[in-house]
């Protein structure tokens, strides 16, 4: 057990590209891998994976190992376990961090389990304990209500997931150098017991909900899908995209995908407005980011307004349209 | 088709933050009086998910918890629903378990159930979040997983799961025994009705403790549990009338240069 070294991260792509998530990883890993004076790999896999080695050297890694295979073509847990139980067991990594995605939330604890070893997920802190050198994960439970800090002392590596947004990654260094290793797995595919049949995308109208510079959130208190309808014309004019918390989701007025919060999309754009809306702990921690926030709500006691910089209280079906008026008229004047 | 569906008892996650309170020595929530315990969410829908299988194919479904006494009213909430069996899991052996040991203890109370086809859990629970048992009974028990998803099929002896993804979802088709873990995305959980509660009296409900199933200890530690603060800081825009105080947010965001 005193034999693992250094920390390894689990890369990912989005549309061919690194993931901004991982670059997110290799920052907070590099930091890890210096104060552990060790040093930081990072892994892809996938099949016909594109230059993304060499950038993930630039933005902090010293080793990066490429699993490529026609096998590893879809996310299969088994798969995608399989590959990453003997990579740890050959590098034994000392540290073992993956992104909160959908790959990283299924893949994490299966994982774990099969090494033996603890995960937590979805942290937004990581530190190394100054004595022991353990690591301490803050992760929000009780849907953001409060804060939890583990620590392992048994089980290698020691493994986390980290929350998109919650990292910093470090400037592209052009001139770091590093070293990029074929990796191969030696999978038997018979232990494969899934297979994917077909994907479906939810098309995105406008502007990606997670990209988005502005975001405009409606709740419950909207009522209907037609009513949803000012939601997009406002955000159609402040060049922005449109989100919901669950109950309009499961209700369908819109669909599953715009849901912002712990189980669905994560939110930082540089205006939020939230209409209609409680703020309970689980939609805060998808949008307690954002870099202004703003509040619309007829109840003044609503949690939402505790983390609002801007609040206005009334019934939103008056206010809307005025307001949305008057951003017209600024917008062109 | 035999089918497992894994609940918990939890502090009700609709707790408003101002009511919200832990015992930071003991490290966890305090329930508060007015808002009883109640059944994990996600839990309710993975019993949804199983009666839909039951409603399609047939089988048996037993209700599976691990927690206090009181855990017996989500067990029997699940067989009001309509599953046919219950087992209950006590002991203070069992407090304090990590999700290591949480799993361990499941997966060894579902091998002792005997026959399953299918095991249910909610994607994550509403009280730690953690996300994690799922995954981890299926690998204690050597069976293939899927999570979360929000709808699931039975062709052919397989199962034909659709898997929520970050821009839609995916259709996986796994050999059974297969674990799923079910997200809200599923829809609605059904009622309990009436005749159902009634039923769910008459239906056998087992209670197991660390003599049936060994305790198993945990692998991480809890260093704290805290309520992280934030300051108030809301600058709160007024107006005569309420669409008068919608164009002075516009004209406020304008000068803070938001629009
Ligand atoms: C494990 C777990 C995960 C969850 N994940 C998420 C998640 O990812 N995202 C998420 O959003 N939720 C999530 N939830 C659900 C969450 O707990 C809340 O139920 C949900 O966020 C409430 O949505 P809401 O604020 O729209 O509705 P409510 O809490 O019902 O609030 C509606 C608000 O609208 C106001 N209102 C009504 N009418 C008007 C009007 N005419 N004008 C102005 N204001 C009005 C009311 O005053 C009220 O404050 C999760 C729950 C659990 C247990
Ligand atoms: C000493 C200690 C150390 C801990 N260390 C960590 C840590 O390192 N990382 C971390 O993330 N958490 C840690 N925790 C919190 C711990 O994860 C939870 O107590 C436990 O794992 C269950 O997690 P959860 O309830 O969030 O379940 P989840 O993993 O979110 O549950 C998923 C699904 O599993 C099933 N399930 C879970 N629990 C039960 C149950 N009791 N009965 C029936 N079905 C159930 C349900 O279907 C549920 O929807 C620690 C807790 C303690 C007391």
């Amino acid at each position: 057990m005193a034999e693992n070294k250094g920390v390894l991260i689990v890369g990912e792509l989005s549309d061919g590209k690194l993931a901004s998530i991982t670059a997110e990883l290799l920052g907070i890993g590099r930091k890890l891998a210096d104060d552990l004076d060790e040093g930081l790999s990072a892994v892809f896999i996938g099949n016909g994976i594109t230059d993304v080695a060499g950038e993930a050297i630039t933005l902090g890694a010293d080793k990066v190992y490429v699993i490529d295979d026609p096998l590893f073509k879809d996310y299969v847990t088994d798969s995608y376990v399989g590959a990453l139980e003997k990579l740890s067991n050959d590098q034994a990594p000392e540290i073992l961090l993956l992104g909160q995605t959908s790959m990283g939330r299924d893949l994490a604890p299966r994982l774990a389990f099969r090494l033996g070893t603890a995960v937590t997920l979805d942290c937004v802190d990581l530190v190394l304990d100054p004595d022991t050198k353990l690591l301490q994960k803050s992760k929000p439970v009780y849907g953001g209500n409060a804060m939890a800090v583990y620590v392992s002392e048994e089980g290698r590596p020691q493994m986390a997931t980290i929350r998109p947004k919650a990292m910093e990654p470090l400037e592209q260094d052009v001139s770091r150098k590093g070293e990029v290793i074929p990796f191969d797995p030696a999978l038997d595919e018979s232990a494969v017991r899934a297979r994917v049949v077909e994907k479906v995308k939810e098309e995105v109208v406008g502007i990606k909900l997670e990209d988005a510079d502005v975001v405009i959130c409606g709740g419950r208190g909207i009522g209907s899908a037609e009513a949803f309808e000012q939601l997009k014309e406002l955000a159609k004019i402040l060049n922005g995209a449109v989100g919901a918390t669950r109950p309009p989701c499961d209700s369908g007025w819109v669909p599953a995908h715009l849901q912002v919060g712990l189980t669905g999309k994560l939110v930082s754009p540089t205006l939020y407005i939230g209409i209609a809306l409680s703020g309970s702990s689980q939609h805060q921690a998808g949008m307690s980011g954002s870099k202004n926030i703003v509040a619309i709500n007829k109840d003044p006691e609503a949690n939402i307004f505790g983390i609002a910089h801007y609040g206005v209280v009334g019934d939103y079906k008056k206010l809307l349209p005025a307001f949305l008026e008057k951003c017209k008229e600024l917008l062109s004047g | 088709m035999n089918m497992i569906v894994c609940v918990k008892q939890v502090v009700d996650p609709e707790t408003p933050a101002a009511a919200f309170k832990i015992d930071p020595e003991a490290k966890r929530a305090v329930a508060s009086k007015d808002r009883p315990l109640v059944i994990s969410p996600f839990d309710e829908q993975a019993v949804e998910a199983a009666l839909r299988v039951k409603d399609a194919q047939g089988g048996k479904v037993t209700i599976l918890s691990l927690g206090g006494e009181s855990a017996k009213d989500v067990v029997k909430h699940s067989m009001a629903m309509g599953a046919d069996a219950g087992v209950l899991l006590t002991d203070p052996a069992f407090d304090d378990s990590d999700s290591f040991a949480t799993a361990a203890v499941l997966a060894e109370a579902i091998k002792k159930i005997g026959e399953y086809d299918i095991v249910f859990c909610g994607r994550q629970e509403a009280d730690w979040d953690a996300g994690q048992v799922g995954s981890g009974i299926a690998e204690l028990l050597g069976i293939p997983s899927v999570t979360p998803i929000k709808k699931i099929e039975i062709k052919d002896g397989k199962a034909v799961v659709e898997r929520v993804v970050e821009d839609g979802y995916e259709v996986i088709e796994v050999s059974l025994p297969v674990l799923v873990t079910v997200s809200n995305e599923l829809g609605e959980p059904r009622y309990a009705t009436l005749k159902g509660i009634m039923a769910a009296a008459k239906k056998q409900l087992i209670n197991w403790s660390s003599q049936d199933i060994g305790a198993v200890p945990a692998k991480s530690k809890m260093l704290k549990l805290f309520i992280p603060v934030h300051e108030a800081r809301c600058e709160f825009i007024e107006g005569e009338t309420p669409e008068e105080a919608g164009v002075n947010l516009a004209v406020r965001l304008r000068e803070a240069k938001l629009l």
